[in-house]
């Protein structure tokens, strides 16, 4: 047998199987210090918000609604954080150079990555329903009242939605930027400081006024909270949706597919 | 085999790599020896796909590395060993890597073990490795998933000399298993030691290319003298090529010629002897100056100084 043989490249052996490279990516957000504290500063934030409520609300307010209301905090401040860094990671920390060496086909990479995001996004929000309901419980009982149920199964996963959504829409700015800062300012420019001026916007022109539900992802996503969704308001979710998560994270897919890794 | 045709890849006016071709045998380690900035990386990074090439084309087996199933068990890579998230521990990193590709966990013990990193130093986090510890697991990476090539960017860098040895022995066994090796340096020296093939580039430009007994054979004698002038005038008028060589000359005679010419004008050798090596490192050493843009002419320094003025 001649050497070259030996050495020939085979291309019909197996692929790598997405379930494997989930697996790897779900790894990847747990086995660095960061990681694991940014998933234990999650759980941990959201029993806060529990024991707050129960210390710091009337007893009016002692409601499942209200302890939905202050985990929604930290879960709308963190879990984009988490996607945003399972991508930029990969960049910042120029990981990407061996992740795309052992997978040159990147979207098999990012789509893995969004898998896994939503996987821990999922739980991430499951966990913050079980803490409140529990809160709800012991707040009701400390204070002698009964404990009020004032989240429906169909709040609980519109509810449970605008969260993920918040997740994917960090994940198209980390896939934009690919570097954790900028998508971090990105966020929270898109989350905290667009309402601001497309609410004074609305206030004093009336043109925009009727168009704000139909771009303005922040508004377009208020229903979900208190349930029962409209056609139009579905409608609404999905144009605004279209300009604030599918463009960019097209791009930044795009992007990403094309450019040189470093 | 890795095989190279016509590569370019400009970035705006910049030609990173000019016009590449080149092919790496099985069984033999091919050194890819340049300044820094010379293409090497680039070159690199084109073949293992990271990089979009401007033209031509780079194939691994007659395959673009992109459409190698599960590739880091037939391609081994190393391209940047720092390239490690900080926070990983060692092990850590190659367990992801074993996860990938689908391989027992006892690979990564197997491999922490060729590469000599202690239980305990797998353990700790990559941020507080030394260059040549993040090397050697840059190495274990590439090993872990038994491939049959092998394309390592600088592995040697910031290995102590025992580390170099130990790397041209491991590379040495890769290579007689009938595997192919591809790995850059900047420096001569170590290319010198582990390659058996070489290939020089400068400037995006492969500028020779041959085994590293070929390239190292050059005709001529090095000599050095108390009076290098008079050696040096007293040889063009014996009708040799004088060529200044390091401290010395190079003369495109035998030694005995130029100890006999020495001895009848009375000059005073200080070394002479058959210039094996003096051309590489004569056209390495200018490929160096020519790119090394620390290299300040006087008059350069002037218009610094003024500038600072």
């Amino acid at each position: 047998m001649s050497a070259t043989a030996i050495e020939s490249i085979s291309t019909d052996r197996p692929g790598i199987p997405f379930t494997r490279l989930l697996s790897v990516e779900l790894r990847k957000m747990f086995d660095t210090r960061a990681g694991r504290w940014l998933m234990i500063s999650i759980a941990v934030l959201a029993v806060i918000a529990a024991v707050s409520v129960i210390a710091f609300a009337p007893d009016s307010a002692i409601t499942y609604g209200t302890f939905g209301t202050a985990f929604g905090v930290p879960l709308n401040i963190l879990l984009p954080v988490v996607a945003i860094m399972s991508v930029t990671a990969e960049w910042g920390q120029r990981t990407g150079l061996t992740t795309f060496t052992l997978v040159p086909h990147r979207a098999s990479v990012i789509w893995s990555k969004v898998a896994a995001a939503v996987i821990v996004g999922l739980v991430a929000v499951v966990f913050a329903f079980v803490v409140g309901a529990l809160g709800n419980i012991v707040g009701a009982a400390i204070n002698g009242l009964d404990p009020v149920w004032d989240i429906d199964l169909a709040q609980f996963f519109t509810i449970s939605l605008s969260f993920i959504l918040a997740l994917l829409l960090g994940f198209a700015l980390g896939a934009l930027f690919r570097n954790t800062a900028a998508a971090i300012v990105g966020y929270f420019v898109y989350g905290f400081v667009l309402p601001a001026v497309f609410g004074i916007l609305a206030a004093f022109q009336d043109w925009f006024k009727d168009l704000q539900p139909w771009i303005d992802f922040n508004f377009a996503q208020t229903p979900l909270f208190e349930g029962n969704m409209t056609g139009q308001e579905w409608a609404q979710l999905g144009t605004s949706g279209l300009i604030w998560f599918v463009i960019p994270l097209t791009a930044g897919v795009l992007l990403i597919l094309r450019s040189e890794v470093k | 085999m890795i095989t190279v045709t016509n590569l370019t890849k400009t970035y705006g006016p910049y030609r990173a790599v000019d016009d590449v071709s080149f092919a790496c045998k099985p069984g033999a380690v091919t050194g890819f020896l340049g300044p820094n900035g010379a293409g090497k990386s680039t070159t690199m990074r084109i073949i293992t796909g990271l990089t979009p090439p401007t033209a031509g084309d780079a194939t691994i087996g007659g395959v673009h590395y992109r459409d190698i199933p599960n590739p880091g068990t037939q391609v081994g890579v190393l391209l940047d060993a720092s390239a490690q998230h900080a926070g990983r521990t060692g092990r850590e990193i190659l367990t992801l890597s074993a996860l990938t590709m689908g391989l027992p966990m006892t690979r990564v013990d197997e491999m922490l073990e060729l590469v000599s990193l202690s239980p305990s130093e797998s353990k700790r986090r990559v941020k507080n490795y030394s260059l040549g510890m993040r090397q050697r697991l840059g190495i274990a990476n590439s090993l872990i998933g038994d491939p049959k090539i092998l394309i390592l960017d600088e592995p040697a860098n910031g290995l102590d000399p025992a580390g170099i040895h130990w790397m041209r022995s491991l590379l040495r066994t890769y290579a007689d298993r009938g595997g192919t090796v591809l790995l850059s340096s900047h420096l001569l020296h170590e290319i010198e030691v582990i390659a058996d093939e070489i290939l020089v580039i400068g400037e995006g430009k492969i500028v020779a290319g041959g085994t590293k007994a070929e390239l190292l054979k050059t005709a001529g004698t090095y000599v050095q003298a108390e009076d290098a002038s008079a050696l040096s005038a007293a040889a063009t008028s014996a009708g040799l090529t004088v060529l200044p060589s390091g401290e010395g000359l190079r003369i495109e005679a035998d030694p005995v010629q130029i100890g006999r010419l020495a001895a009848e004008k009375g000059l005073v050798l200080t070394e002479l002897r058959a210039a094996d090596g003096a051309g590489l490192e004569e056209m390495f050493l200018q490929l160096t100056s020519e790119t090394q843009r620390d290299g300040v002419t006087p008059l350069a320094a002037e218009q610094t100084t003024g500038g600072v003025a």
